[in-house]
């Protein structure tokens, strides 16, 4: 915008804007995450906060060495990279070395964002990219869920989160199972107040299924994100894991375990809805989100693993260009006449 | 043939047109057997022989084939020395052997191997042809040597089997399955891509 006042504004479309920039949107998110994150801490102690630290400087560190130079950190300004840090961090187990958090920020950047060219260009959620690199490369510390209560106070720092780089964790923390992992793995279901409230184990930022559906809804009305992404990955889990339960309710967990337990509500709210990797059109997000909670439902109740969330928002990321092509809205005017 | 063109032929491969960072030929035995470092010594030992042998006995034999026919004649002869490499193999480390598999008997259709035989073999005496076909296979080994090493650092803590870590490192499994060969052969691209760039800007540098 020119200074002082043009009597007349020459400008092409778009006119209608928000006073919205990327720094102001990643701050948005960041605040919306507010209160996820001290539940997170609340929960999970002190640990929780070196977690955060370890893979938010991986992220930056990647982005500051290896993004655009001159000036070199440029792009750390609009705050994407620490977003990204912060979201993978919550969705780490608690107990995690911090060695392997830093490197899953790093790779998360590097190959999630970088590779293809830097913010806006990404195919897939730079996050999730981490977490799936950090999963491929130490599938055991990764699933190692230290309970919430085995720790003395809130200062008490969990040992395994200090191994020393290259080297294992020290398994001191007694490790329990997650809700999905009981479902799947023992059969037992976990209390629903329990879900509700956070008082699972679990990754840091996934256990309080309250806070993240408020944090959703508000954020939602702020509009800060495409509602219509949530919104679709729970209806679609509701009616695919309803259907399923009424055929076998022994076998198979009960639909309001499904959209509480793990990491849905977290991964819906803030992975899915990212604005890079998720469709543009209204009805592409609609299928995206429908698709994701289908993913969901499948590899949680017939896959090999107990959580799936990670590996349906990444697929569907890839689907993201197929899914607006084929739904991008028709050009007003245009294929009226073409019927004649 | 003077000495300098001949250090030239047997250079190139090396540095300049390495088959695998610069041409990008060979993806295959490149990503696959690369997990650890004797995986990548043998299948860059066996690429060698293959390699020298056929680009030897096409170059002598170039005035004979018929150009209708020569790729055909290039892989009878490629493969006849795959056999020989696989029997070999087999008779001298058969767990390696084991290991590698399918990808011994897949050097025949290697594109640096017909590559070579197609662009230079076939229309060069033998000592060049040779030459050429020793500096391709030491890039190739470098290369290997290059992914496998990094491969079995990270992913097993070891090199060549020798523990280097202790028994607490902890191994990063993506390494020794498929996705990190790609990873590493991509970081290495880069690193050489960036050396590369560094070397043209200080020569323009220099001129200017």
């Amino acid at each position: 915008m020119m200074a002082g006042d043009p009597r007349l504004l020459l400008q092409s479309a778009p006119f209608l804007r928000r006073g919205i920039t990327t720094p102001r949107l990643m701050t948005e998110v960041i605040i919306g995450m507010g209160p996820v994150i001290l539940a997170a801490v609340y929960f999970f102690g002190i640990s929780a906060i070196f977690v955060m630290l370890a893979t938010t400087a991986g992220a930056a560190g990647a982005e500051w060495l290896l993004g655009p130079a001159r000036p070199r950190g440029r792009t750390l300004k609009d705050g994407s990279a620490i977003l990204t840090g912060i979201v993978l961090a919550l969705c780490l187990p608690p107990g995690f070395p911090l060695w392997m958090a830093f490197l899953g920020g790093a790779a998360g950047i590097c190959l999630g964002k970088l590779a293809f060219g830097g913010l806006g260009q990404n195919m897939f959620n730079p996050a999730l990219v981490g977490r799936a690199f950090l999963q491929a490369a130490f599938p055991g510390a990764i699933t190692t869920w230290s309970a919430q209560g085995d720790i003395g106070g809130f200062f008490t720092v969990r040992a395994s989160n200090f191994a020393a780089p290259f080297m294992q964790a020290t398994p001191d923390a007694v490790a329990t199972a997650t809700p999905l992992g009981l479902m799947k793995f023992e059969h037992q279901t976990t209390p629903l107040t329990d879900l509700l409230l956070g008082n699972t184990a679990g990754s840091l930022g996934e256990t309080c299924a309250i806070v993240i559906l408020l944090c959703g809804v508000v954020m939602a009305v702020r509009r800060a994100f495409d509602w219509r992404i949530p919104a679709a990955i729970l209806l679609s889990v509701t009616v695919f894991s309803t259907v399923v339960w009424a055929f076998n309710t022994e076998k198979f967990p009960a639909p309001w375990a499904m959209l509480t337990s793990g990491g849905l509500l977290f991964g819906a709210v803030y992975m899915a809805t990212d604005p890079v990797t998720s469709p543009v059109t209204p009805r592409g997000a609609w299928a995206f989100g429908a698709g994701i909670g289908v993913i969901v439902v499948l590899i949680r109740l017939w896959g090999g693993l107990p959580e799936g969330v990670m590996y349906a928002i990444l697929l569907m990321n890839a689907a993201t260009p197929l899914i607006e092509r084929v739904t991008q809205p028709r050009p007003f005017g245009r294929g009226a006449i073409e019927h004649e | 043939m003077t000495p300098e063109k001949m250090y030239d032929e047997f250079t190139k491969g090396i540095w300049k047109e390495n088959p695998v960072f610069v041409q990008v030929l060979g993806m295959c035995p490149t990503l696959a057997v690369t997990n650890s470092a004797v995986n990548a010594v043998a299948m860059g030992a066996a690429t060698a022989f293959v390699l020298i042998g056929s680009c030897f006995l096409v170059s002598a034999l170039r005035k004979y084939i018929p150009k209708q026919v020569r790729i055909t004649t290039y892989i009878v002869i490629i493969a006849t020395f795959v056999t020989i490499a696989d029997m070999v193999l087999e008779a001298l480390v058969p767990a390696v052997h084991k290991e590698l598999g399918a990808f011994i008997a897949l050097i025949v259709v290697n594109c640096i191997i017909l590559g070579r035989q197609e662009a230079f073999a076939g229309r060069n005496p033998p000592l060049p042809a040779v030459l050429d076909a020793a500096g391709m296979s030491v890039g190739f080994f470098i290369a290997l040597m290059c992914l496998g090493s990094t491969r079995e650092i990270l992913g097993s803590g070891s090199i060549f089997g020798v523990p280097l870590f202790g028994p607490s490192y902890e191994p990063w499994v993506i390494m020794v399955l498929p996705p990190g060969g790609f990873l590493v052969l991509g970081g290495i691209l880069l690193l050489f891509n960036w050396v590369k760039q560094r070397k043209l800007a200080r020569r323009a540098g220099a001129s200017a």
